[in-house]
């Protein structure tokens, strides 16, 4: 800020500087509290973010962590999951995620990679195809859910299984997934795809040699945020794998998810609120190993093809 | 133009330069006849007529937008990409027409490579970028693939610039080295034309200087069309060269002849006003 040369400057100021000054003296005052209190509110804000994210994992950690131990992990519950651990929630959850990526992978990036390669934006599928997308990405998880059971557990006659609650959890992932993979994907420089042709490359050639490990990335990022939200979702898997919380044999068998468990345990248990909270650590553990795993397989598929600059 | 040797001592396969002798019979690879270029409602080039002669290199010329990219790609059918193109007329290699129903476009453009204005070699390693076509392409034993590698980054005047880091990322490399990288890659696919979408013109002097060189050892193993807006490097570098023109907001081929007579004694004035500097 340089406020004399504002003022020597303008003329008009110099003719009467006792108001004029002022008022541009003012003026920068106000400027500068408004600067200042703009600066106070972006912190605030991304404090207040942080503080609620710390808060809620001290207080889950707090309350579950006397509880967690490696037999809770590998113990079956009992007495409807006060007593015992979460081994069978644990590979019922982790086989629902399973058939959700299982299903989503192919099915989504096959789609983005349509979308973004195959299709031409303004054709009249290609417009279905991406407001489908939007309404998609914007239902409620509970129309998921009745979606779910009506469909494959009814109709489909899957009934209450893994299979159905991963499916039904694909279905949310899928808009995330896709819309991921598709920006990733038109993000890549469009030189590439013309050298690739000029080479009498296929698309596929293109696609699996440079595109897609290009966009890998934003893949991988879209493939965190769909199982984000499977793997945190309860309303949806009520209705479609269930809430038995013995071991699964096999797909076709009713399972209970680590989100469902502690939604059963809080609110229909009386007694289970120490075991939620240890669950709930576990989920939240889950979540980071999910995408540590994630990210390093997505480096390492980068790396095999690609080498970054 | 005295030849000018990238590194002392490295080996080119190609030899050291030749004054074109290959260029003395003329005989034509590419027939171009009556070419059309659409996009839309809008018209690149029209009825264009020209030869392209075997072994020899032909410049095309002309101002920005008169529609020599858009003839370029049309050689090798990458206007397909372009979903409004519309191309009428007709382009036959080797006599045989590229937009018959039925033609291989992938194998077409292994035998015409092309070269664009922005270096793009793919974001994987030296190697790789050579391998990775020629293995698409059926190459599959490790010892041809090394030595095809090899030769390629040799007639690129690139092994003994990078034959210790082959493995390292193409983007490392410099502006320069990444397009003698990139015609590299052409390379090893064993073209008989190479075109080139102003290959010098995102490069520095020096860089420029040293793939020109390249494009003129080129010439008599490669045929080689170039699009240039350098007019006094098509008049080193070229045997004919093409002047392209925008007559009405389409591009219209002007002149084609010999390159040394559409320079210094041009038969229609638009073409003496531009190479002379007046115009465009």
């Amino acid at each position: 800020m340089q406020p004399d040369s504002s003022v020597s400057c303008a003329p008009g100021l110099m003719a009467a500087p006792s108001v004029a000054g002022s008022t541009l003296l003012t003026a920068q005052v106000h400027a500068k509290l408004s600067e200042r209190l703009f600066v106070a509110a972006v912190w605030l804000a991304a404090a207040l973010v942080a503080a609620s994210f710390l808060w809620i994992v001290a207080d889950i950690a707090f309350h579950g962590f006397a509880k967690l131990s490696w037999s809770f992990l590998t113990e079956a519950p009992r007495s409807s999951g006060r007593k015992g651990g979460i081994s069978t929630i644990l590979v019922s959850t982790l086989l629902i995620l399973a058939v959700t990526v299982a299903v989503a992978v192919p099915l989504g990036v096959g789609v983005a990679v349509w979308l973004s390669e195959f299709s031409r934006r303004s054709s009249r599928t290609a417009r279905v195809i991406n407001i489908a997308l939007d309404v998609l990405a914007g239902i409620p998880s509970i129309v998921f859910g009745l979606f779910g059971n009506a469909f494959f557990c009814v109709f489909l006659g899957l009934g209450f299984s893994i299979v159905s609650g991963g499916l039904t959890l694909a279905c949310m992932a899928l808009p995330i997934l896709i819309r991921a993979t598709e920006s990733g994907l038109s993000a890549v420089p469009h030189d590439w795809r013309q050298g690739a042709a000029a080479l009498g490359l296929s698309k596929a050639a293109a696609l699996w040699h440079v595109l897609l490990p290009a966009a890998a990335p934003a893949i991988t990022a879209g493939l965190l945020l769909g199982i984000g939200r499977a793997v945190a979702e309860t309303a949806a898997l009520v209705f479609t794998s269930g809430y038995v919380d013995r071991m699964p044999e096999s797909l076709m068998d009713s399972g209970r998810s680590l989100a469902v468990h502690i939604y059963d345990l809080s609110m229909n248990v009386s007694g289970g609120d120490q075991a939620a909270y240890a669950s709930a650590l576990v989920l939240i553990g889950l979540l980071i190993v999910i995408n540590a795993v994630a990210i390093q397989l997505s480096n390492r598929f980068m790396k095999s093809r690609i080498q970054p600059a | 133009m005295t030849p000018v040797a990238l590194t002392p001592h490295s080996p080119y396969t190609l030899g050291t330069l030749q004054s074109g002798p290959a260029c003395c019979v003329p005989q034509p690879i590419l027939e171009i006849k009556n070419l059309t270029v659409r996009y839309g409602d809008s018209t690149a080039l029209d009825g264009v007529s020209l030869d392209i002669y075997k072994g020899c290199i032909t410049a095309l010329i002309g101002p920005s937008g008169c529609g020599k990219t858009s003839f370029l790609s049309s050689l090798n059918r990458l206007a397909d990409l372009i979903p409004a193109a519309k191309i009428s007329g007709d382009v036959r290699f080797n006599g045989e027409s590229i937009y018959a129903p039925g033609v291989d476009v992938r194998r077409l453009r292994t035998q015409i490579g092309m070269v664009f204005q922005k270096a793009n070699p793919f974001p994987l390693s030296i190697r790789r970028n050579l391998e990775m076509p020629l293995k698409e392409h059926g190459v599959r034993h490790s010892h041809e693939l090394k030595a095809r590698v090899e030769n390629a980054l040799q007639d690129v005047g690139l092994w003994d610039e990078v034959k210790d880091r082959l493995d390292t990322p193409a983007l490392q490399l410099s502006g320069g080295q990444q397009q003698r990288l990139c015609i590299a890659r052409a390379l090893v696919l064993k073209p008989s034309v190479l075109l080139m979408d102003e290959p010098c013109s995102a490069l520095d002097p020096i860089s420029s200087g040293v793939v020109e060189d390249l494009i003129l050892r080129l010439r008599g193993t490669y045929t080689v069309v170039i699009v240039t807006h350098n007019l006094a490097q098509a008049k080193r570098i070229a045997n004919y060269a093409a002047f392209f023109w925008m007559k009405e907001r389409v591009g219209k081929l002007i002149e084609f002849g010999q390159s040394q007579q559409l320079f210094e004694a041009p038969v229609d004035s638009l073409t003496a006003a531009y190479v002379s500097g007046s115009r465009g």
